[in-house]
C-alpha cells in the first residue's frame, strides 16, 4: 500500500504501451477499416449499377423477343401469300400449256383429217373415173374431162 | 487453505496476502527484497513492487502482442476471425471516442484502447483464485505475491497521472498559457468590475484547483478501490476454505457467485477509467463556454 517507484515505473510503461499502440495498432487497423468500408461502399454502388443493368438488360431483351415476333408473324403471312400465289400461277401455267398441247393436237388432227379427205377426194375421183367408164362402157378420155373431174372432186 | 500451514492466524493470512514483493534500499540491511511489511514500509519511496510492475507489463505485453498480431493480418479484405474480434473492440472505443470528445487528438483513441484493455487484462487476475499463483511461487521462494497489479494504488495513479499529465499538456497546449490560466482564475466567479475580479481570482484559483487535483485521484482511486473491495472479498471468502467443510462447500459456492458479479465489475471499472479518461482529454480540448 506504500506510494513508492512503482508509480514513477507504471507511469513510464503507460507511455510506452500508449505510444506503441498509437503507432502500431491503431492506425493500421483504422485504416485497414476506412479501406474496408469504402470498398464495401464501392461494390454496393457497383452492384446496384449491375442491378439497373440488367433490368435495362432484360427490357431490352423483351423488345427483341417481341420485334422478332411480329417480323416472324409478317414473314409467315408473307410466305403464305406467297406461296398461294406461286400455286395460282403454276395453276395458270398449267392451264395454258395444256389448252396449248389441245389446240396443237386439234391443228394436228384438221391436217391429218384434211390429209385423210385430200387422199380419199384423189381416190373418189379415179373410183368415180373409172366406174363411169364401165358405166358407160367406153372409155373417157380422162385428159378431156379432168374439167368435169376435177370439179366433181370438189363437190365431195 | 489458511488454516493449512498452521502457524498463521487469519490477519496475517488477510495481510500477506496484501503486501506487495517490495524491492529497494532499506536503512539498515541494503538493497534487497523487503522479508515483511514493516522493512516494505522502512525503504520509503524508493523501492519498487516487483509484482505490479512484472504483471502488469506482462499483461500489457499480452494486449499488445495479440492486437499487433491483428494489426498485421487487417487488410480491406475479409477479416479472419482474430481480427474480426479486434476489429469489434477498435470500433467500440471509436464510437465511444467519437460521441464524448469533440477535439481533434490523434493521441486520444489509441490511449483509450490501450487503458480499457489493458485495465480489463489486469482487473481479469482477480478471478483467479486468490491462493493459486502465491502459493506456487512461495514454494519457489518468493514470499510475497500480489497478481491483480490494479490493487496496488502506485499502479492505478500511475496511470492516472499520465492521464493527468498529457491533459495539462494539451490545456496549454490548445488554450494557451493564458488561456489555461484564466480558466483557473476567472471562474466560476465572474465580475465586470476590475477590483472584484482581482478579488474573485484567489477564490476562483481554489476553487478550479481543487476540482483540478480532485480529477487523478478520483480517477485512480475509483479503480483501485472497486478492485481492492473486490480482492478483499475473495480473500475473505478463501479464509473460509479448511476451516470445515460445510463451511468450505458455501465458501466455493459464494466465490463462484462473486466471480460471475466481479466479470461485470472488472469490465464496468475498466470502461469508466477509459471514459472518464476521454472526458479528461475533452475538457483540456474544449474552452469553457460561460
Amino acid at each position: 500500500m506504500n506510494i513508492n517507484l512503482t508509480l514513477i515505473g507504471q507511469m513510464i510503461v503507460f507511455v510506452i504501451f500508449v505510444w506503441f499502440t498509437k503507432k502500431y495498432v491503431w492506425t493500421p487497423i483504422i485504416n485497414a477499416l476506412a479501406e474496408r468500408r469504402a470498398k464495401i461502399a464501392d461494390g454496393l454502388a457497383a452492384a446496384e449499377k449491375g442491378q439497373q443493368a440488367q433490368a435495362l438488360g432484360e427490357e431490352q431483351a423483351q423488345q427483341v423477343i417481341a420485334e422478332a415476333k411480329t417480323q416472324a408473324a409478317e414473314i409467315l403471312s408473307k410466305a403464305e401469300k406467297r406461296g398461294g400465289e406461286i400455286v395460282d400461277e403454276a395453276k395458270d401455267g398449267a392451264k395454258a400449256e395444256g389448252e396449248r398441247i389441245l389446240a396443237a393436237a386439234r391443228g394436228e388432227i384438221d391436217k391429218e383429217l384434211n390429209m385423210a379427205k385430200e387422199q380419199l377426194r384423189g381416190q373418189v375421183a379415179a373410183l368415180s373415173v373409172e366406174g363411169a367408164s364401165k358405166i358407160l362402157a367406153r372409155e373417157v378420155d380422162a385428159s378431156v374431162h379432168a374439167d368435169m373431174l376435177d370439179d366433181l372432186a370438189a363437190k365431195l | 487453505m489458511a488454516s493449512g500451514s498452521g502457524t498463521q492466524t487469519s490477519s496475517e493470512y488477510i495481510k500477506h496476502h496484501l503486501q506487495n514483493l517490495t524491492f529497494g534500499n532499506h536503512p539498515e540491511n541494503g538493497w534487497g527484497i523487503a522479508h515483511s511489511a514493516e522493512e516494505a514500509k522502512e525503504m520509503g519511496f524508493w523501492a519498487i513492487h516487483l509484482d505490479s510492475m512484472f504483471w502488469s507489463i506482462i499483461l500489457g505485453a499480452l494486449f499488445i502482442w495479440i492486437f499487433k498480431r491483428a494489426a498485421d493480418k487487417a487488410t480491406a479484405g475479409e477479416p479472419s476471425k482474430l481480427v474480426n474480434f479486434v476489429e469489434w473492440i477498435i470500433d467500440f472505443i471509436d464510437d465511444n471516442v467519437r460521441s464524448t470528445f469533440t477535439g481533434k487528438n490523434d493521441i486520444v483513441a489509441p490511449m483509450a484502447l490501450t487503458l480499457f484493455c489493458w485495465i480489463f487484462l489486469m482487473n481479469l487476475m482477480d478471478l483467479v483464485p486468490v491462493d493459486l499463483i502465491p502459493m506456487g511461487l512461495a514454494a519457489l521462494g518468493i514470499e510475497y505475491q500480489k497478481v491483480v497489479p490494479t490493487t496496488d494504488p502506485n499502479v492505478t495513479f500511475g496511470m492516472a497521472l499520465g492521464v493527468f499529465f498529457l491533459m495539462i499538456y494539451y490545456s496549454f497546449k490548445i488554450k494557451g498559457v493564458g488561456g489555461f490560466l484564466g480558466e483557473l482564475t476567472l471562474h466560476p466567479f465572474e465580475a465586470k468590475n476590475p477590483i472584484l475580479k482581482l478579488l474573485f481570482i484567489p477564490i476562483n484559483l481554489f476553487l478550479e484547483g481543487v476540482s483540478l487535483i480532485a480529477k487523478p485521484i478520483s480517477h485512480s482511486l475509483r479503480l483501485f478501490g472497486n478492485m481492492y473491495a473486490g480482492e478483499m472479498i475473495f480473500i475473505l471468502i478463501a479464509l473460509m476454505y479448511g476451516s470445515n467443510i460445510i463451511l468450505s462447500m458455501f465458501g466455493g459456492v459464494l466465490q463462484f457467485i462473486w466471480a460471475v458479479f466481479h466479470i461485470l465489475v472488472i469490465t464496468l471499472q475498466a470502461f469508466i477509467f477509459m471514459v472518464l479518461t476521454i472526458v479528461y482529454m475533452d475538457m483540456a480540448h474544449t474552452t469553457h463556454d460561460h
